[in-house]
């Protein structure tokens, strides 16, 4: 998948809320939950199917916690892989409409 | 600790409703012998109300949402909430006795991702499930549903009511789970019904029974541990807190009415007069549940049992006292351990008084009268600094 055309969406499967600015994560499949720091927590919320993860790592990652793009790219290309493998976010080089219920 | 002991630690620590158990009507197609609900509807909420609570809560923090009755198909509208509590992300546990789920109906929940959908099963022999159900062929229908229910990959739990009509069945029943792949849980709570009637703990299954079920590994797991006599309190452990009633945990009625717990019946507010989140953090009943330290219980505060007993402060609310001991619960400590209780031996029992039907009338759940609660103008900081809970 290029690097540079990676847009990822929330899946309907999952329940997520924010506590004291950490979000908790769950998928209903197979009950797996995890928290998200607070960086992790600003990609997943911008995860929206139509806005490239670089731009979401550009403008909510870098804009707001003084990294190098270039590394906060590559640690946010890590991250999503991984929850996408647990059915928490859908990956894809194509926008896609966000899932709902 | 797990992730998720983790979370809940700091939801209560913080004062985040972490959790909200929701009965969404009390009307139901079934009468059980045990049930302490009125059936009728006294003005539930609308669809509309509903949604709006089901955004306050979103918006105060609630994850786990739990919905309930009366059974939940009884509304129409029932789909279209679970609908938007799930739009609105929460994590939907149902609790429904299933006779009105078929094919459609489960394929509908999986595709809103429900979480779990526990339905009550009293027997494995449908005699005995209809005669408690006083619906014929409930059995037949609530066994179907949770076959349709594993077809469709849904969680399914298997809430077993022990008492005294089907306390023979246990074992079987839970073998029944095995076989239709789904969770098993026991619960030997008989609870007072609403309008105060206590004939229906005539069905409480007598205390040495519960031995039985206490030494049953298939149900306890580590029955040494579990059986242990009970260690004495530290300092710390008396600076603990009951449950998470109030803390991180609350019911609302259908009619809009909140309670710390769904088994504890003091009024905190109402949501057709008071935002959620207001109650939730003003509301002086709340508060003073959330006040309550193990070291002020005015009985279990000098008993052996206090780190390890259930010990339910609405069941103790029930007797007369949110600080006074829960009889219910001393039953259960002391055939768990063989251990006497404080409260047992204040009484110069040796063993406990039983705790089914004695005829008295206790405090039940009532509709809200409203009093005017002062608003601080200032958002309450949440106290990080609580002690560990200890249960």
């Amino acid at each position: 998948m290029p690097e540079n055309c990676i847009y990822i969406a929330r899946s309907s499967a999952i329940a997520a809320r924010a506590l004291a600015g950490e979000m908790m994560v769950m998928n209903s499949a197979d009950s797996t939950f995890f928290t998200l720091n607070e960086v992790a927590t600003a990609i997943f919320q911008a995860a929206d199917g139509h806005t490239p993860l670089r731009d979401i790592v550009r403008d909510r990652v870098c804009g707001q916690f003084e990294v190098d793009l270039e590394q906060a790219q590559a640690d946010a290309e890590q991250f999503v892989t991984e929850l996408s493998s647990h059915g928490i976010l859908i990956m894809s080089n194509e926008p896609m409409a966000s899932e709902t219920p | 600790m797990t992730l998720m002991s983790e979370v809940g630690q700091k939801a209560f620590n913080l004062g985040v409703p972490l959790a909200v158990h929701m009965d969404v009507t009390y009307r139901c197609n079934e009468r059980c012998v045990h049930c302490y609900l009125d059936h009728d509807d006294h003005g539930e909420l609308t669809t509309a109300e509903i949604k709006d609570t089901l955004d306050q809560m979103a918006e105060a923090g609630v994850f786990f949402l739990t919905l309930s009755g009366g059974e939940v198909f009884m509304r129409r509208d029932f789909f279209e909430i679970v609908e938007y509590a799930r739009r609105l992300m929460f994590n939907v546990k149902i609790k429904t006795n299933a006779v009105m789920i078929h094919e459609a109906e489960a394929r509908r929940l999986r595709e809103l991702d429900v979480d779990t959908i526990q339905i009550s099963i009293y027997s494995h022999r449908a005699e005995v499930h209809d005669a408690i159900t006083k619906l014929p062929h409930s059995f037949e229908r609530s066994v179907k549903a949770i076959r349709f229910l594993r077809e469709q990959g849904l969680r399914v739990t298997i809430a077993n009511v022990l008492m005294t009509v089907n306390s023979s069945d246990h074992m079987a029943v839970q073998k029944l789970a095995v076989e239709l792949d789904a969770h098993y849980t026991l619960d030997p709570t008989i609870t007072p019904m609403m309008d105060g009637g206590t004939d229906v703990l005539a069905l409480r299954i007598p205390g040495e029974e519960l031995t039985g079920v206490f030494q049953n590994p298939a149900l306890v797991g580590n029955q040494e541990e579990f059986c242990a006599p009970p260690q004495p309190p530290s300092e710390k452990d008396l600076e603990g807190y009951s449950c998470s009633a109030g803390h991180s945990f609350c019911y609302i009625s259908p009619y809009g009415d909140v309670f710390p717990c769904v088994q504890f019946p003091l009024p905190t507010g109402n949501i057709r007069q008071q935002k959620f989140l207001d109650i939730w953090n003003f509301s002086p009943q709340m508060k003073e549940v959330r006040s309550v330290q193990a070291k002020d219980l005015t009985v279990c505060s000098s008993c052996t049992h206090v780190t390890s007993c259930t010990r339910c402060p609405g069941l103790a609310y029930l007797e007369g006292s949110m600080r006074g001991p829960s009889t219910a619960d001393c039953e259960k400590s002391f055939y768990r351990t063989g251990v006497p209780t404080a409260n047992m031996l204040r009484q110069g029992l040796s063993k406990p008084r039983s705790t089914s039907g004695n005829g008295a009338r206790l405090i039940q759940i009532r509709p809200l009268e409203m009093t005017a609660i002062e608003m601080p103008q200032i958002e309450i900081p949440p106290d990080t600094g609580m002690p560990v809970p200890f249960s």
